[in-house]
C-alpha cells in the first residue's frame, strides 16, 4: 500500500489545486475577486443569515381566506345570474362551507339549476370551476366545491404567491433573496444583507388588491352603518376621511393595470402613483366614468379607502393617478406592489428571524477564533503525541480545511454559527481516523514485523474501523439534513461534507506522506513505537 | 518523558475494565434517574423554536438594568418574559411569549417600540419570532429525525456485527442522550433547534465510538476462540486505552476554543458536543459492552468474514 502510486499522488494533487481554487476567492478582498479571468471560481462560502445578518421569513398563505373570498364572490355571482335571467329567489346566503338559494317559482328551480350548472359549475379536469351544484328540498339549490378543486386553487394561490413576492422583492433591489415553497402552504424568504425586516415584510405581506368601485350615495353612511346597507353595497373604512358605503361590484381591479409608477403630482407637488389600465381597463373606466360625472368613485386596496375622488369628466386615456396621504417611499412602494400584482389570499408570518449586520460580524470574528484555536490546538498535539506522523497528520488535516471550505463555496452550502462547531467537531473525528491507523501500526510492530509490513497492515487493519465509523457518521448527518430546519440543514451539510473529505485525506495523504518519508529515510524502527 | 508522547504509552494496558462494570452500573444508573427526575421535575428550557415566542438581543453603551428590561417587556404586553445578560452586561437576549391569541409579530412591534423609548439608544441586535404553527412543526421534525437516526444505526451495527452488538450500542446512545439533556435540564441551557443538531451529533460521535470499540472486540472474538468473554473484553479496552485518550483529548481541547470564545450563541451547542464526547467514551466501555457481555456473543460468528479476509490479506 505505501508503493509509489500515481493515481495516489495525481489524486491528492488533484484536490490541493480544488482546495486552493475553490479557497482562495475566500481569501481575497472583493475588487481583487471581481478582476479574475472567467475560469477562475469567483465563489466565497455562503454564510447563513446569523453570520452575516439579514431576515428570514416563514409565511404561510391564508388558504381559508381565499375560500372565504371565493364563497362571495359565489354568492354575488348567483345573484347577478339568476337576475339577468328574471328568476326570482330569495334565501341566497353561506350554510357551513356552501352556498345556498330557493328559488321562489318551483317551475323555474330547474331551468335555474341548469343555469347555475352552465355558468358556474363545470368538471375541473376540463377546465371547469369544480363548483358542484345539487338541487335540495324546497326548491333549493346547494353549490359547494369538491375538495380536489379547493386543493387545486389553494396549490396555485402559493405558486402564484411565490411569483408575486419573488417580483416584490427583485423590485426592491434585495440581494440575492431566496424564496421557496415549505410544506404545502408555506413560504421562506431568505435575504441575505437586508437590515429592515419591517420594510421587506411590509411589501411581502402586503396583499395589494386594488379596486375601483362606485360610491353608493343611495343610503347615507350613517343609515348603512345601523345595518341597513343595500345588497350588493358594502361600507368600507378610509384612509383619511370617514368610511363610505360602496357598490360590492369592482369597475376596475389591479390586473388591469399595466404600468403604475411613483411621481408628483403637476399641481400640488404631493407624491402620487401614476397608472395606466389594460384595453379592457381603460374602456370599462372611461364607459363608468363617462356614466356618473358629479358622482364620486373610490380606489380601494386592500379593503380600505385611498381616495375616493369626484368625476370632474369622462376619463377615456385609460391612465390617471392615485393620490392619498403619501411619502415618496410609500407611493414607491405601492407602485411596486401595484406592478408586481396582487397576492392571490393574504399571507401570515409565520416565523420571523433577523440578525443585524453587526452581530453577523461578532459572531464570524467568534467564529473564526474558535476554529483558529481549536486547529492550532489540535495541530500541537497531534504533533505532540506522533512526532513525524503528527505532522503527516497534522498536513493532511490542514488540507481537509482547505477541502472543506473548497467544497463549501463550491456547493454554496450555507455555512452557519453552529456549522462552525461542526466543522471543528468533524476535523477532530479526522484525527481519531489517523490515531486508529497509527495505533494498528503500532500493534503490528510490537508483534515483530518490520517497520514497512507494520505500516502496510496497519492501513488495511484500520480502514475497516474507519469506514465503519464514517458511515454512521454519515447517516446521522444524511437524516438531519433531511428532516432539519434552517440552521440544522446547512449544519448536517458541513459534517457531510466533512466525513468525506475526513477519510480521504487522513487516509490517502497521509499514505502518500509516509510513503515518500518510508522512502527516503528507509527506517529501522517507526517513530511511533 | 520521552517525545513524541505516544512512545511513552504503553501498547496493551493492563487494567481490570470489566471488575468496575457494576460499579459503572450503579453509577449510571444513579445518573440517569438524577437526569431524569430533573427533566421531569425541573424541565427543559425550550427556546422558541419549540414553544413559539419572540426572541431580541439588544445592546447598549452602558451596562443594562436587567430588572428595567423584564418590566418594560411585561407592561408592553410580553408573557414569561426573560432577560439572559451577555458578555459585560451591556447586551442582553429577552425572550417572551404572548397570549394565544395576540398576534406575535405586532406584539413584537409593540415591546420593540417600548424597548426604545425606556432605554434611548439602545441597539437591536437581533430579533426573531416564532409563531406557534411552526414550532409544532420544529418539535415533530427535530425528533423525528433523533429516532430515525437511532434505528438507522441499530440497523447497520445489526447488518455489520451481531444484533446483540446494535442493542448494545442503542442502550449505550439512549444513556448519553439522556444524560446529555439531563445536563441541558440541570443547567438550564436552552433547548433550540441547535440543540437538536448538537445531540445527533453527540449520537453520531457515540455511535462512532461504538463501532471502533466492537470492531476491536470482533476481531479479538476471532482471534481468540475459546478465551471467556470476560476477557477479551478486558483485552479489547486496554488495547484501545491509548487510542481513546488521544482521540478524546484532541475531541475536547479542539472544542475548547469554540467552548471559550463561541459567545453565549454557540456555547450551549459546543458544551453539549463537549458533555457528549465524554459521555459517549464512558458508555462504549461501561454501557454497551456490559450488555454484551451480560447478553452473551455467538462465537462461531463469521457473518462480515469478506471484510475481515480483507483485512488480514497480506500486504
Amino acid at each position: 500500500m505505501l508503493a509509489p502510486s500515481r493515481w495516489r499522488l495525481i489524486s491528492v494533487v488533484a484536490a490541493l489545486i480544488f482546495g486552493v481554487l475553490f479557497t482562495l476567492p475566500n481569501l481575497l478582498p472583493a475588487s481583487v475577486r471581481e478582476q479574475l479571468p472567467a475560469f477562475l471560481p469567483k465563489q466565497t462560502l455562503n454564510l447563513g443569515l446569523d453570520l452575516q445578518g439579514g431576515s428570514y421569513l416563514k409565511l404561510s398563505v391564508d388558504t381559508r381566506a381565499l375560500r372565504v373570498e371565493k364563497t362571495t364572490n359565489l354568492i354575488e355571482d348567483v345573484r347577478t345570474t339568476l337576475r339577468a335571467e328574471d328568476i326570482a329567489f330569495t334565501d341566497l346566503g353561506q350554510v357551513g362551507s356552501d352556498v345556498t338559494v330557493r328559488i321562489t317559482d318551483p317551475a323555474r328551480s330547474n331551468e335555474a339549476l341548469n343555469l347555475l350548472r352552465t355558468r358556474l359549475g363545470g368538471d375541473i379536469a376540463t377546465g371547469g370551476s369544480g363548483l358542484e351544484l345539487s338541487s335540495q328540498a324546497d326548491q333549493r339549490i346547494r353549490m359547494g366545491w369538491s375538495a380536489q378543486a379547493l386543493n387545486a386553487e389553494a396549490s396555485r394561490a402559493v405558486d402564484q404567491s411565490i411569483e408575486i413576492i419573488r417580483r416584490r422583492i427583485d423590485a426592491l433591489g434585495t440581494r440575492e433573496p431566496a424564496i421557496q415553497r415549505q410544506g404545502f402552504d408555506q413560504i421562506v424568504v431568505q435575504a441575505p444583507g437586508e437590515s429592515d425586516p419591517e420594510r421587506l415584510k411590509s411589501i411581502i405581506g402586503q396583499t395589494a388588491k386594488l379596486t375601483f368601485q362606485m360610491v353608493d350615495d343611495s343610503v347615507s353612511v350613517a343609515e348603512a352603518l345601523q345595518g341597513r346597507v343595500p345588497p350588493g353595497s358594502v361600507v368600507l373604512p378610509s384612509q383619511d376621511e370617514g368610511p363610505l358605503l360602496l357598490k360590492k361590484r369592482a369597475v376596475v381591479t389591479g390586473e388591469m393595470l399595466t404600468e403604475a409608477s411613483q411621481g408628483f403630482d403637476g399641481q400640488t407637488g404631493q407624491p402620487v402613483v401614476n397608472f395606466r389600465f389594460n384595453g379592457q381597463g381603460a374602456s370599462r373606466f372611461g364607459e363608468t366614468t363617462a356614466n356618473n360625472i358629479g358622482k364620486r368613485f373610490a380606489i380601494v386596496l386592500d379593503g380600505k379607502i385611498i381616495s375616493a375622488p369626484v368625476i370632474q369628466s369622462a376619463i377615456m386615456g385609460g391612465s390617471g393617478q392615485i393620490s392619498g396621504n403619501f411619502t415618496a417611499e410609500s407611493a414607491n412602494d405601492l407602485a411596486v406592489l401595484l406592478r408586481a400584482g396582487a397576492l392571490p389570499a393574504p399571507l401570515k408570518v409565520e416565523q420571523q428571524n433577523t440578525v443585524g449586520a453587526e452581530l453577523g460580524a461578532d459572531a464570524v470574528r467568534a467564529g473564526a477564533i474558535s476554529m483558529a484555536i481549536g486547529a492550532a490546538s489540535m495541530f500541537a498535539f497531534i504533533v505532540f503525541a506522533y512526532g513525524t506522523f503528527g505532522v503527516f497528520a497534522a498536513l493532511a488535516l490542514a488540507l481537509n480545511v482547505l477541502l472543506i471550505v473548497g467544497a463549501m463555496s463550491m456547493t454554496q452550502a450555507t455555512l452557519t454559527f453552529p456549522g462552525i462547531a461542526g466543522i471543528i467537531l468533524t476535523l477532530a473525528v479526522a484525527v481519531d481516523a489517523n490515531v486508529l491507523i497509527y495505533e494498528r501500526v503500532r500493534d503490528e510492530a510490537h508483534l515483530g514485523r518490520s517497520p514497512l509490513q507494520a505500516l502496510e497492515h496497519g492501513y488495511e487493519r484500520a480502514l475497516v474501523s474507519i469506514f465503519d465509523a464514517n458511515i454512521t457518521s454519515a447517516i446521522s448527518a444524511i437524516i438531519m439534513f433531511m428532516f432539519g430546519a434552517g440552521a440544522v440543514r446547512g449544519f448536517a451539510w458541513t459534517l457531510l461534507i466533512g466525513v468525506i473529505t475526513s477519510v480521504f485525506t487522513a487516509v490517502v495523504v497521509t499514505q502518500l506522506l509516509i510513503g515518500w518519508w518510508y522512502r527516503a529515510k528507509k527506517p529501522k524502527t517507526l517513530p511511533i513505537v | 518523558m520521552r517525545w513524541p508522547l505516544i512512545t511513552n504509552l504503553p501498547r496493551e494496558f493492563n487494567f481490570d475494565f470489566v471488575k468496575l462494570a457494576p460499579m459503572a452500573a450503579v453509577f449510571s444508573a444513579l445518573l440517569i434517574a438524577i437526569s431524569l427526575g430533573s427533566i421531569a421535575f425541573r424541565g427543559l428550557n425550550f427556546g422558541i423554536d419549540f414553544v413559539g415566542g419572540a426572541l431580541i438581543e439588544v445592546e447598549t453603551e452602558k451596562p443594562l438594568d436587567i430588572g428595567g428590561l423584564r418590566r418594560v417587556m411585561t407592561e408592553a404586553g410580553g408573557e414569561d418574559a426573560q432577560v439572559q445578560s451577555l458578555g459585560q452586561g451591556n447586551g442582553a437576549i429577552l425572550r417572551f411569549r404572548v397570549a394565544d391569541d395576540a398576534d406575535l409579530n405586532a406584539s413584537t412591534q409593540v415591546v420593540k417600540g417600548a424597548l426604545q423609548k425606556a432605554f434611548p439608544g439602545i441597539e437591536i441586535r437581533r430579533a426573531e419570532t416564532v409563531g406557534g404553527k411552526v414550532s409544532g412543526e420544529l418539535a415533530r421534525s427535530g425528533a423525528l429525525a433523533l429516532a430515525l437516526a437511532m434505528v438507522l444505526m441499530l440497523l447497520y451495527i445489526w447488518f455489520r456485527f451481531q444484533l446483540q452488538f446494535g442493542m448494545g450500542a442503542i442502550a449505550a446512545i439512549l444513556h448519553d442522550v439522556i444524560l446529555t439533556m439531563g445536563v441541558l435540564s440541570l443547567a438550564q441551557l436552552e433547548v433550540s433547534m441547535t440543540s437538536i443538531a448538537a445531540l445527533l451529533t453527540v449520537i453520531g460521535y457515540s455511535m462512532n465510538e461504538k463501532v471502533i470499540t466492537f470492531d476491536r472486540l470482533r476481531e479479538n472474538l476471532r482471534k481468540y476462540k475459546t478465551t471467556p468473554l470476560r476477557d477479551i473484553i478486558n483485552r479489547s479496552e486496554n488495547e484501545r486505552l491509548s487510542r481513546n485518550l488521544i482521540t478524546g483529548t484532541t475531541a475536547i481541547i479542539a472544542l475548547s476554543g469554540a467552548l471559550f470564545f463561541g459567545g453565549p450563541v454557540l456555547f450551549p451547542l459546543v458544551f453539549t458536543m463537549v458533555f457528549g464526547v465524554i459521555v459517549g467514551t464512558y458508555s462504549s466501555i461501561y454501557v454497551a459492552l456490559p450488555i454484551i457481555l451480560l447478553w452473551g456473543v455467538r462465537r462461531d460468528d463469521d457473518e462480515a468474514a469478506p471484510l475481515k479476509a480483507a483485512g488480514a490479506r497480506p500486504g
